[in-house]
């Protein structure tokens, strides 16, 4: 561990810049979360995990991987929240569109769950000492695409199947109840 | 540890993951209907590859291998959306509701 690591950055260095952008994109990350889980109503939800989307996405690109980044913009983004959007407008009706609770102990009791499980992998990675390795590459966008080429072609391959096949099942069972 | 370095830290992310999948399951408990519970499993999906993408950044040697699982995350995440929400769809033809309550019977 280098000594920069441990003292703290002046705030308007470049290194303090870049700390208080990380923060920004985690309070991103957490409030959007926040409303996918909690909002009354569906679009304000769906609303809310394009925001955590967002700051995902800029946490990958402190991960040192700017092509994830752009990736998760225009695929979950771009695609997934669109879909579920029309999803919602097709399929929920207007009395249906708020999100009531289970019952009285589902709020508490699921919290609780939630709360454990966080609290308790949040106590083990602390408690871990991660052990870090000589990096054999740059993981650039070109070490990337070698390697999807390479290594992985053969999952390669067969994501793209299941893609297909996915968007032909979902073709097939959406239009299975409608006339003609 | 100050809190302007806390993006050098393997802590921060791997907590992050966490707190996403806390999230993603306390939605899928309280949620009611189908597609709240479509958008909490996204969530636990993004909490996952943000902790394969830290392992990737700070311990893994090589790393290429966690940015390659992150976009197959993508892939089939975007896979269960479509697959998902066609079902909701049914659903919704079926029995005029998307509450997960009302699809009590097997067989429409």
């Amino acid at each position: 561990m280098n000594p920069s690591m441990i003292t703290s950055p002046a705030i308007f260095s470049v290194d303090g810049m870049v700390g208080i952008v990380f923060l920004i994109m985690v309070a991103i990350t957490v409030t959007g979360g926040l409303i996918a889980c909690n909002s009354e109503r569906l679009v304000r939800a769906v609303a809310g995990l394009i925001v955590c989307f967002v700051g995902v996405a800029g946490l990958y690109y402190f991960l040192n991987s700017p092509f994830v980044a752009m990736m998760q913009i225009l695929i979950y983004v771009g695609a997934v929240a669109v879909t579920i959007s029309f999803a919602i407008m097709l399929a929920a009706p207007e009395e249906q569109k708020k999100v009531g609770s289970g019952g009285p102990l589902v709020g508490p009791f699921g919290f609780a769950t939630s709360a454990l499980l966080t609290g308790s992998l949040s106590v083990l990675v602390i408690k871990t000492d991660w052990k870090s390795f000589e990096k054999i590459n740059s993981g650039t966008i070109k070490e990337i695409g070698l390697n999807l080429l390479t290594s992985y072609s053969m999952v390669f391959e067969l994501v793209s199947i299941v893609l297909l096949i996915a968007i032909l099942g979902a073709l097939v069972i959406a239009r299975a109840g409608r006339e003609g | 540890m100050s809190m302007l370095t806390l993006y050098n830290n393997i802590n921060t992310f791997l907590i992050l993951g966490a707190l996403l999948l806390g999230m993603g399951v306390y939605g899928i408990v309280t949620r009611r209907t189908l597609i709240g519970m479509l958008i909490a499993a996204e969530l636990i999906l993004a909490g996952a590859s943000v902790n394969f993408m830290a392992f990737n950044r700070f311990t893994a040697p090589d790393p290429v291998t966690g940015q390659i699982f992150a976009l197959f995350i993508m892939a089939i995440a975007a896979a269960e959306a479509a697959i998902g929400l066609s079902i909701v769809i049914a659903v919704y033809q079926q029995y005029k509701s998307i509450d997960a309550e009302d699809t009590v019977q097997l067989k429409g």
